[in-house]
């Protein structure tokens, strides 16, 4: 308390002097993380153009500080007016009341149409049934895979089910001699395992997201496919750290498939050597049935306000602007971005990559984590129950049971919290 | 003396320190109470919210720590890298340090400012050349072992290897500063010495053990002492490198109580980390201090 005084008292102290309007302009400052804060600038410029009465400061911050960052201008009460947020932090900010909501104004405005976009990540947005923000680019998981190795195991499309999927990793194991993998899991995330997860229809916490629910059947149904994948051989035993080249790798056929976002989608074209660019190829993640496709995780950016602005109106104009399907597009050829509104992606340029395709296919399949500020620690719990069982240091059982029970002791908190308000 | 004048002497001597006293007190006595008692509540990210939230919980959060493998382990990896590398280090400082003080020497110059340059190397760029010299397949250290028969060893990924890789990395980046505080010390012996002990027919072991030893003793209690320190404090070298992997064996208590703190906002956690981390490192140095003072 005496740390958050001092540092408000500093960052008071530092900040009185900035901001303030002059003669009926209105100044917005508006964060943005990483890439996506370099290109913003670009289409901010024509929302000037547009409305003369607003500026915009553009704050650009490296996503490895923007958490940070954040908590620190919240506890300083020197938040910026509207930022992008990874989702997956709503709800952190939602706890911190930090965050202004905008159903009514989703609801009158035309520029944000709910059906318009992607239910699953739609949802990581609304926490209790309030939306925080709104999606602003998507990102989800699919399969990359070099279609030349699978083909020569006998495969020429990706499997659409675990069970083909689990006899094209042995195929291609078998098929590739000994410096071949099937597939590259680094032991060191948890997306893997709890898209595993989310396809088996685990909830991961129970009772009001305020225990685990690793050892319950649906999430130890996804973890027994997991080690199972480590235990065959047909997946390196090792972290992302270990790899010192992904693409190249990747290139040398050392693994045939990999679990990843869309950002990679540039990096392949750009890292892989020429030859090898009609031999890669992405899917959308096999389901437990061939029904439709697995269910992936629910990730991107949105646009937040926060409560503390006093330009709550400019800041609204700013995110209908940057929502307009047409600077969605323009925002996907600057950084390859994918687009949150459906519409946006009947734009030929996208439509017509085959590679994009998985994306928009598996973008109807997602599902949010659960939405509590805890989660990433949580998250980061995961993927050492599951190192650990991999490695053999716990049985599969032992290793849930403890992930469960450090979980609990990671909601302590939050359980105290829920027994107040009731 | 007057009183007078001592009461005149000692305003001005007030005067003369304040600035300094008004800089420690704001900004190291204030955050470390602040800390004392942050360590005895649960401020987590609720409490960042709404600092009603936060809880007074005794000493709550040392016995979680007490109680918890990650705090062990952590301390584990802390210790071996002490324990291990320090001595190591100062022996690679003082090894580099004696051959560059020898008049045979040529270009002692050039030596001094290739040893030192790791020290001044920021420890990103380091990093990624030694990732790449531990690289399981394309690394040149396990291609150099290949030759006499060993390895390939997989120094990032194997939890047993880990640690060593960091200890070695981190030696050869910290050996040149105590080089050169260690060739100070060696300069101030004087050379008369050492010719009446060879006069006196003492051998080069003789002459080091009984002239060069004692004779670097205090330079060897600062140096050890705050190499000692610094090494409590390994964060960097592990967080570039492995991020604490694999399986937390590179995992030390700054990098936990970093994460602690500001990854999840336990701030709570992460003082009482800092007060136990405190505790440690004056324990550590009271029993150097004892073991030089009964040497001596």
């Amino acid at each position: 308390m005496v740390v958050a005084w001092l540092t408000s008292l500093a960052v008071g102290l530092l900040l009185s002097g900035c901001g303030g309007d002059e003669s009926g302009v209105t100044t917005l400052r508006f964060w943005a993380m990483g890439r996506e804060g370099e290109v913003v600038q670009e289409l901010v410029h024509d929302f000037e153009a547009q409305h003369p009465d607003i500026r915009v400061t553009v704050q650009q911050i490296p996503w490895s500080a923007a958490h940070e960052k954040l908590l620190t201008a919240f506890v300083g009460r020197s938040m910026p007016d509207m930022a992008q947020l990874g989702n997956t932090w709503v709800p952190e900010f939602t706890a911190l009341d930090a965050l202004t909501p905008l159903d009514a104004w989703v609801a009158a405005s035309p520029a944000v149409d709910p059906a318009d976009h992607f239910p699953g990540i739609w949802d990581t947005n609304v926490i209790e049934g309030q939306l925080y923000g709104v999606p602003w680019y998507v990102d989800t998981r699919v399969i990359y895979y070099r279609t030349d190795l699978l083909r020569q195991a006998g495969f020429d499309h990706f499997p659409r089910t675990w069970t083909g999927w689990m006899k094209a990793m042995q195929e291609v194991t078998e098929q590739g001699g000994p410096d071949r993998y099937a597939i590259l899991l680094p032991l060191n995330e948890w997306s893997q395992p709890v898209t595993l997860a989310l396809e088996t229809g685990s909830a991961l916490l129970k009772d009001h997201h305020t225990r685990g629910d690793f050892s319950g059947r649906a999430f130890a149904q996804a973890f027994d496919f997991y080690t199972h994948i480590f235990a065959e051989g047909w997946s390196p035993p090792v972290s992302n750290n270990e790899i010192a080249n992904l693409y190249q790798e990747f290139g040398r056929g050392t693994f045939a498939m990999y679990i990843s976002g869309p950002w990679n989608l540039g990096e392949f074209r750009r890292r892989l050597p020429a030859a090898l660019q009609d031999s890669w190829g992405t899917a959308p993640l096999p389901g437990l049935t061939d029904a439709r496709p697995g269910m992936s995780l629910a990730g991107g950016s949105s646009l937040v306000v926060f409560r503390t602005s006093e330009h709550q109106e400019a800041a609204r104009k700013l995110m209908a602007f940057l929502l307009d399907p047409v600077q969605q597009i323009r925002f996907y050829e600057l950084t390859g971005d994918l687009p949150s509104h459906r519409e946006a992606w009947n734009d030929t340029r996208l439509a017509n990559d085959p590679r994009a395709a998985a994306f928009r296919t598996q973008l109807e399949y997602t599902r949010a984590t659960p939405k509590i500020p805890e989660w990433e620690q949580i998250a980061n719990r995961i993927w050492v129950a599951v190192e650990e069982a991999v490695r053999g240091n716990k049985t599969e059982e032992e290793a849930l049971r403890d992930l469960d029970e450090d979980v609990d002791r990671m909601l302590t908190k939050r359980r105290w919290l829920l027994e107040k308000e009731n | 003396m007057s009183t007078r004048l001592t009461q005149k002497k000692a305003r001005a001597a007030w005067f003369f320190l304040a600035p300094a006293m008004v800089l420690l007190v704001l900004f190291f006595v204030l955050p470390v109470g602040a800390g004392l008692l942050l360590s005895l509540t649960d401020f987590d990210i609720y409490a960042v919210g709404d600092p009603g939230t936060a809880r007074f919980v005794g000493l709550q959060n040392y016995q979680y720590l007490l109680s918890t493998g990650d705090f062990w382990n952590a301390l584990g990896n802390t210790l071996q890298y002490v324990l291990i590398g320090g001595p190591l280090s100062l022996a690679t400082s003082l090894a580099a340090a004696l051959l560059l003080n020898n008049r045979l020497v040529r270009l002692p110059g050039f030596f001094r400012t290739v040893y030192f340059a790791p020290v001044v190397t920021t420890l990103v760029s380091v990093a990624i050349v030694w990732k790449y010299l531990y690289h399981p397949k394309y690394g040149l250290l396990n291609f150099l072992l290949g030759f006499v028969g060993l390895g390939p060893i997989d120094w990032l990924g194997d939890p047993q290897w880990a640690m060593p890789a960091i200890i070695l990395m981190g030696v050869w980046k910290n050996f040149g500063y105590n080089m050169l505080i260690f060739l100070a010390g060696l300069q101030v012996i004087p050379r008369e010495l050492y010719e009446a002990a060879g006069i006196d027919g003492a051998n080069a072991w003789q002459r080091f053990r009984h002239i060069t030893l004692p004779g670097l003793a205090p330079t060897a209690l600062f140096v050890s002492v705050t190499t000692m320190i610094g090494y409590f404090q390994l964060f960097a070298e592990p967080y570039v490198m492995t991020q604490g992997g694999p399986l937390g064996a590179t995992r030390t208590l700054m990098l936990f109580m970093y994460e602690e703190g500001f990854r999840w906002w336990r701030m709570g956690i992460a003082s009482s980390m800092a007060v136990l981390l405190l505790l440690i490192t004056l324990i550590g140095t009271l029993i150097q201090l004892r073991w030089v003072r009964r040497e001596s």
